[in-house]
């Protein structure tokens, strides 16, 4: 009760409050966890460099384990030493920590900023507060690229989810996650099943091998990846035509390194990314994450982040304070997976169903591989 | 015969060796211990894992308890018992958040467990509510949490307060000490079980995890509902009539007004449908033993169902082919590190001290060089647009539309984990041929061998130590490779371990990553064993 008074407290008095309080009964060593690269960067830039700028003394330290953080906090809670403060993770594996008990369950209303305009916290998320312990930062999507200059002559440039499974139209290679999430999706769209009922079709054995059959069509032809680099390095290295990853690798490819690849933004899944307070941390460091999450996920500093990397904001009352590249000085908004241009048909991930449903196709699909 | 000192020389001797012994003991001891510590302990405790399922039983106690009753094969649901049972488990699980636990662990073998565990916990105060409300009308005393501990307090309930105290200690895993600041009394326990059990578990969780003062707050709905069963006995309401106690009165007025009837089977059923399904059930009872076989089955393709072991379908058939193909792929490194290393071993071994130091050092650079680095330079030499493509096409060997595929495939895996292992081999090679004595070779010939026949009845006779121990190393560390199969391997040159790494990083599933573990571990020291059976284990030198 004495954290929730602080906060509200800290809500009162405005975010400089925060700093005379901190001496008091805040740590001042913050280890924040993510995953490193050019996202790690934004976040460095965005959030924590004017937090340590505003509260002297507090000293942050990065480690890009993200990945695996999942196992390394199911490790560390059992050893009985956590040594992570605020660790940045999907929704889904927020929703699996959160399960385990592995995270600290958040108070969205209590514990995070309102919008400027006095929306609760709640509301300025909305949907995006996925579980009870997930503090959304950016909606990112899992996308098609292609490589504009290998488009066979006279047809159009791919802009269907579906061209990616007519290896008639658009011969060549194609990367594709080494996992079912999002894949089957895509098939069964592919395959005739109405958007809207892609789950319920996913969630019966009939429906399950539906989706493979049409993933065994191009089977031949699909370079598997497991991580976000490689499909902009199989694209730029003309291994593959077109290839499924992260919108901001994509991004990232094309406007800073001027590799000749299009956006297929055609069903793209949005995701959601955000961060996580682990369970089991000290008074002290847990009031110092709570208030470095208060501030972090406050409307300007979401919108602040999307200046270094094409990633939407996770508050609606941050999307109209998206601005111009840090240092390519182009408009950011376009390049939004969230931008009502590259929005016309997108697929919400569906986090309930793959926590339940993840084991179960994951083998099925693994063992479809493995064929 | 004595020793100097006058003592037999056999005692003497015995004890001058014993401190010899404890001597070399206490000098090995740091290692001994570290050794211990940072590999045995780890590596026993995290196979364990592969049987260890407390879980079912620490969550659902009681349920697992009065599931034993239930017969499996009659194709029914369990009866009220059961679920009035699942109800106080689950409401304790709910609030210590470890419900959420167990439908991770059962939806490893039941899907859309996960989240009916989840949804369902997470109603349990819900379903409690309905009842609180009804007592509440009836007596507003009920709403005070002092005039509850005033009833359920006093004394002769200590054993219940210690079996409640274990069964928290079960489910949180903490041990629970501190002071309760709570006694069940005797008469309330006779009088309402139910109630005192569901309220001393309200009172501990209180005092212990929360660190309240049991009478300052309000009880659980559990504790309302409890009463409400209570009550439904009809024994029950002949005693409370007679009951003289605190809170008499207003327990008489409950026993005799309209309560909600105790429907547990239909209010979960009522949460998720899935709560009256059977097959759900089954998976509770077949996973309620505090140790599983379940995790080993599914690691060789089989699962464990109500009516035995049966094989898994064929479209989820997977670790014994990773199995097989790890072994198999595994040996034709090995082979293959044979083939190319030997030649370059004879050659280190036979070539002057300078030009060997050379080619040595030739041999150890790639060693010393990063593992990632060396298998992403494979990627950039064999990918379809790669060096050796491009080179091959503007030989033209190979057409530009047919470019060889050598990765992404079992090729990828060979190739790359070949050159990468071949030091392994080179090295144990090199220093057994070093110790070949060179004019054996010479005698061969002078009597008459010839090159063919002096290698092939003097010289390699000597080396097959050499290849024994460059074999053995190769071959285990093939087993367990894990990075170059992820990068190169595509889909048909992965191996057992990206599994095992898939299962304790991503599904978070430590049961069957431990017992796939085990399973490859027991295959090592079984290929140990055979080798020891066929070579010799005398036969492995390493220098």
């Amino acid at each position: 009760m004495k954290l929730t008074k602080t906060l509200l407290a800290t809500t009162a008095l405005g975010l400089s409050a925060a700093s005379v309080m901190a001496d008091g009964h805040m740590s001042s060593d913050m280890t924040l966890v993510s995953w490193g690269g050019a996202y790690q960067a934004s976040q460095s830039a965005a959030y924590s460099d004017p937090y340590v700028a505003m509260n002297e003394g507090v000293t942050v330290t990065w480690d890009e384990s993200s990945a695996e953080a999942v196992a390394k906090l199911r490790a560390m809670n059992e050893a009985g030493s956590i040594t992570w403060d605020v660790v940045d993770v999907v929704a889904a594996d927020a929703l699996r920590l959160c399960d385990e008990g592995l995270a600290l369950e958040i108070d969205a209303d209590e514990q995070l900023a309102p919008a400027p305009d006095g929306t609760s916290a709640e509301d300025d998320f909305g949907d995006l507060l996925v579980g009870d312990c997930f503090i959304p930062q950016i909606v990112y999507s899992t996308t098609f690229g292609y490589r504009t200059d290998l488009v066979p002559d006279g047809v159009d440039a791919p802009d269907n989810i579906c061209d990616v499974f007519d290896l008639e139209t658009y011969p060549g290679m194609r990367a594709l996650e080494k996992r079912p999430i999002n894949n089957v999706e895509w098939a069964l769209l592919c395959d005739g099943v109405a958007k809207e009922d892609v789950y319920d079709v996913l969630s019966t054995e009939e429906g399950q091998e539906q989706a493979l059959a049409k993933l065994d069509t191009i089977r031949d032809s699909v370079i598997w990846w497991s991580a976000g680099a490689d499909t902009p390095q199989l694209l730029a290295d003309g291994e593959v035509f077109m290839g499924s990853t992260y919108n901001g690798r994509l991004f990232a490819a094309i406007e800073e390194q001027d590799q000749p690849i299009g956006m297929m933004w055609d069903a793209q899944v949005f995701d959601l990314d955000g961060w996580i307070i682990p369970a089991g941390l000290s008074e002290e460091r847990e009031a110092r994450a709570l208030d470095f999450v208060y501030f972090a996920t406050d409307t300007q500093r979401l919108a602040d982040q999307a200046k270094y990397i094409s990633y939407g904001p996770a508050r609606m009352s941050s999307a109209p304070l998206v601005g111009q590249h840090a240092t390519l000085g182009i408009d950011m908004a376009p390049h939004m997976p969230t931008d009502p241009n590259n929005a016309a048909n997108t697929f919400l991930y569906n986090y309930e169903f793959w926590a339940d449903y993840r084991d179960d196709i994951d083998a099925k699909f693994q063992a479809w591989l493995a064929q | 015969m004595l020793a100097a000192d006058g003592t037999p020389l056999k005692a003497s001797l015995g004890r001058a060796l014993r401190r010899q012994k404890i001597r070399a003991l206490a000098l090995i001891a740091p290692l001994l211990l570290f050794v211990l510590l940072t590999f045995v302990v780890p590596i026993v405790s995290m196979l364990f894992r592969s049987v260890e399922n407390q879980i079912v039983s620490g969550t659902l106690p009681g349920t697992v308890v009065a599931l034993e009753s239930w017969d499996a094969g009659s194709g029914g649901i369990p009866s009220e018992d059961v679920f009035q049972n699942l109800f106080f488990d689950m409401f304790n699980a709910a609030e210590a958040k470890e419900h959420t636990k167990l439908g991770t662990r059962l939806n490893y073998e039941n899907t859309g467990l996960a989240s009916m565990f989840r949804t369902s916990g997470r109603s349990m105060d819900d379903v409690g509510e309905v009842f609180q409300d009804a007592i509440e009308d009836v007596d507003d005393q009920f709403e005070d949490g002092a005039f509850w501990f005033a009833m359920m307090n006093g004394a002769g309930g200590e054993d219940l307060l210690r079996e409640r105290l274990e069964r928290w200690v079960d489910l949180t895993g903490d041990d629970m000490r501190g002071d309760v600041g709570f006694v069940p009394s005797a008469e309330i326990v006779e009088l309402l079980p139910t109630t005192a059990a569901a309220y001393t578990d309200f009172a501990i969780w209180t005092a212990i995890e929360d660190e309240d003062v049991v009478a300052e707050e309000d009880p659980w709905e559990a504790v309302y509902a409890a009463l409400v069963v209570d009550l439904e006995n009809p024994a029950t309401g002949t005693a409370i009539a007679a009951y003289e106690g605190e809170g008499a009165e207003a327990l008489q007025a409950i026993a005799a007004a309209e309560m909600p009837k105790a429907d547990f089977t239909a209010a979960f059923a009522d949460l998720d449908e899935d709560w009256a399904n059977t097959d759900v059930w089954k998976t509770i009872e077949v996973y309620s033993s505090a140790y599983t076989t379940g995790y080993f089955l599914n690691s060789v393709d089989r699962e464990l169902t109500p009516d035995g072991v049966e094989l898994r379908p064929d479209n989820e058939r997977l670790y014994i082919k990773l199995f097989g193909r790890t072994m198999w792929m595994s040996m034709i490194i090995t082979l293959s590190c044979i083939i190319l290393g030997y030649p370059v071993a004879w050659l280190l071994a036979n070539l002057p001290m300078k030009s060997a130091n050379v080619l040595m050092i030739l041999v150890l650079l790639p060693f010393w060089t990063s593992l990632l680095v060396r298998t992403s330079a494979w990627k950039v030499l064999l990918q379809q647009q790669g060096v050796i493509n491009e080179l091959l096409v503007w030989l033209g060997f190979v057409d530009d539309a047919n470019r060889l595929i050598l990765m992404n495939n079992s090729t990828g895996t060979i190739i790359a984990m070949t050159h990468i292992l071949l030091p392994f081999m080179i090295l144990p090679l090199y220093s057994v041929m070093k110790t070949i004595n060179p004019t054996y070779l010479r005698a061969a010939k002078s009597l008459g061998a010839t090159n063919i026949t002096a290698f092939r009845r003097v010289y390699f006779p000597q080396s097959v130590p050499g290849i024994g121990a460059g074999s053995i190393l190769v071959f285990i560390l093939a087993i367990g490779y894990y990075i170059t199969p992820e990068i190169v391997g595509g889909t048909d040159g992965v191996f057992i371990s990206n599994r095992i790494a898939y299962h304790i990083s991503r599904s978070l599933n430590w049961g069957l990553a431990a017992a796939l573990g085990t399973i490859l571990l027991v295959l090592v020291l079984a290929l140990y064993w055979v080798y020891d059976q066929i070579v010799g284990i005398d036969n492995v030198k390493l220098g």
